[in-house]
């Protein structure tokens, strides 16, 4: 398989020296994989962090700016970042009223970030809250989880959480609203090819040419079921009614949504995509308030979608609305 | 005091050596325990202890202190070298475990540190007995040590190879039973007829310090003029025990 890389051990070094030099609002803490706000600490503020494996792209460095992150960590391909690192960038980003750690529910992940959380509070006495994401609704439990996966649901917690930061809210409310977005938002995902890390260089699983995986989670793990490829409305009609089926939500409901892409997926798709979506939440009569289209939560290469729907009420609505300005993700008053 | 102050530095010794001896010895079985991990697990168990204990190693020769900021130090650094959960699970649990350690290394505080740091992996990994991990070879290993100095009194280096041959027998118990947590989990009944790699590593860790603790307790009585303080010889070798014991647990 070609890829664009150097040495596959160099791969997220080099993709991270060439996000701060694409972005001098970004600071590399030396040493380290960790990517902060170029002015962190931030006074007056609780510190946002978040990390996991690389491969996600722009998950999660590109979500670090004004009204979103702080700060994040980023381990190797599909690999939690260890916790002496996220110790580091947890002690970065306090700028004397704590810090929030929103943390994807892998157990690599989970266990990184409570080591680093005891960490930072020995070393530092820093003051540390953090919620587990698990929105994915495919899986109980999965080859790298106990309970349900952390998905691109993540990136509400992240818009959310943020928002509440920047407004000046204290670690309690900023748990508060996240732990109130993972509660409300559901996700579901589907490939049509495999993905190729940088180290192996072949699929980490193999599908047919007229096969898709549904189901699937980010780390090129394989789904929950394996079928025949479908038209992209009949994709659509699964995903969604996996997520809904989840959710429960009564007709009149708001609702903010996400089609997003695994990396190798075509806008042009994604968007065929959404235009089904929208219609079936129509059908249910759900309104949609907010929908978003693109590449936010990826795995590498792979072909596919995932779709997440989140509940919202007034106070999630101001949350996501509130500006933020980040290398993945704008939101202008 | 001058005694008290020459039992900390045999004690930190005590560390150095045992850490080293673990460190050759996950080089040694790095093979074995990659391919007790490629049968049920993703085949890096091997490398990634290896690395972990050469980088403690690497740090403990550049570290001067107490047991437990020693073995802290040791716990620091599996969790930066490790990775993913078993970074976590043998390193901060070794880190956490070390705050028992901070009156030295007598047969009360090996007993905390062990449970402490039983308690950690269990807490960390949400895994019990009977799960086929690293938990199976560190329960019984603890439980024996603390029954055999706090109920049967019998002195630290006795109660340690008594842990020893309880953890063999965990170790041994993974094999016929289905992995309930971590990666093999996923593979359901088809894990069964597996040796697990982590409990295994546990043992290796403990295996040494044993080793080095019996070299120290028996044998090292530089204090054969004070031969009657038994107690605090005794004391030393369930010190090193404890943290031979914690290091088994960091490796599973």
């Amino acid at each position: 398989m070609k890829k664009l890389i150097n040495e596959p051990e160099a791969v997220v070094d080099e993709m991270l020296e060439g996000m701060v030099a694409a972005h001098p609002e970004l600071r590399r803490l030396e040493g380290t994989e960790v990517v902060v706000r170029d002015d962190a600490p931030v006074e007056g503020k609780v510190g946002l962090v978040s990390g996991g494996g690389s491969g996600h792209e722009p998950t999660h460095a590109g979500y670090i700016g004004d009204g979103m992150l702080d700060g994040a960590a980023a381990g190797e391909v599909f690999t939690s970042p260890t916790a002496d690192q996220l110790s580091e960038m947890i002690q970065a980003c306090d700028g004397g009223d704590g810090v929030f750690c929103v943390v994807k529910n892998y157990e690599g992940d989970v266990m990184n970030f409570e080591t680093a959380v005891e960490m930072a509070e020995m070393e530092a006495d820093t003051d540390v809250e953090y919620v587990v994401v698990d929105d994915d609704v495919a899986v109980e439990d999965s080859l790298y989880t106990s309970g349900r996966r952390g998905v691109c649901g993540t990136i509400f917690v992240h818009k959310v959480a943020g928002a509440m930061a920047a407004s000046g809210g204290d670690i309690a409310e900023i748990k508060r609203v996240a732990e109130k977005t993972n509660e409300r938002v559901g996700t579901m995902g589907m490939a049509l090819t495999s993905c190729v890390t940088p180290d192996k260089g072949e699929p980490t699983f193999d599908l047919g040419e007229d096969e898709i995986e549904l189901g699937i989670g980010i780390h090129g793990e394989p789904g929950t079921e394996r079928t025949e490829i479908m038209s992209a409305d009949e994709i659509t009609e699964h995903l969604t009614e996996a997520v809904l089926e989840d959710l429960d939500l009564e007709s009149g409901s708001e609702v903010a949504t996400i089609v997003n892409g695994m990396g190798g997926t075509p806008l042009m798709e994604l968007y065929v995509v959404n235009r089904r979506l929208q219609e079936l939440l129509d059908d249910r009569g759900l309104d949609t308030w907010d929908a978003w289209v693109g590449d936010y939560m990826t795995s590498l290469d792979m072909m596919g979608c995932s779709i997440t729907v989140l509940e919202l009420d007034d106070e999630l609505k101001d949350l996501l609305a509130a500006p933020a300005e980040t290398p993945g993700l704008t939101v202008t008053e | 005091m001058g005694d008290d102050r020459m039992d900390r530095e045999t004690q930190s010794e005590a560390i150095h050596e045992a850490v080293e001896a673990m460190a050759d010895r996950l080089a040694e079985e790095k093979e074995h325990l990659t391919d007790l991990d490629s049968a049920i697990g993703d085949a890096d168990h091997g490398a990634n202890m290896n690395r972990g204990f050469q980088a403690a190693l690497e740090r403990l020769e550049e570290t001067d202190g107490d047991p437990a900021e020693l073995v802290k130090t040791a716990g620091v650094a599996l969790v930066s070298e490790v990775g993913g959960a078993a970074g976590p699970l043998y390193g901060g649990s070794l880190m956490k475990a070390s705050q028992e350690l901070e009156d030295g290394i007598t047969a009360e505080t090996t007993v905390a540190f062990a449970e402490r740091y039983l308690e950690t992996v269990e807490e960390r990994g949400k895994a019990s007995v009977g799960d086929k991990t690293m938990v199976d070879a560190i329960t019984p290993a603890v439980h024996t040590y603390k029954k055999a100095v706090e109920v049967d009194d019998h002195d630290p280096l006795e109660a340690l190879g008594k842990a020893v041959d309880a953890a063999e027998r965990g170790v041994a118990f993974t094999t016929p039973i289905r992995a309930k947590k971590g990666r093999a989990s996923y593979l359901g009944w088809r894990s069964v007829g597996h040796q697990d790699p982590g409990a295994t590593s546990t043992l290796y860790l403990l295996e040494e310090l044993l080793a080095v603790a019996t070299e120290y307790l028996d044998g090292e009585v530089e204090v054969d003029a004070e031969t009657e303080v038994d107690p605090e010889e005794l004391e030393e070798p369930a010190v090193e025990e404890a943290a031979v014991d914690e290091e088994n647990e960091e490796g599973a």
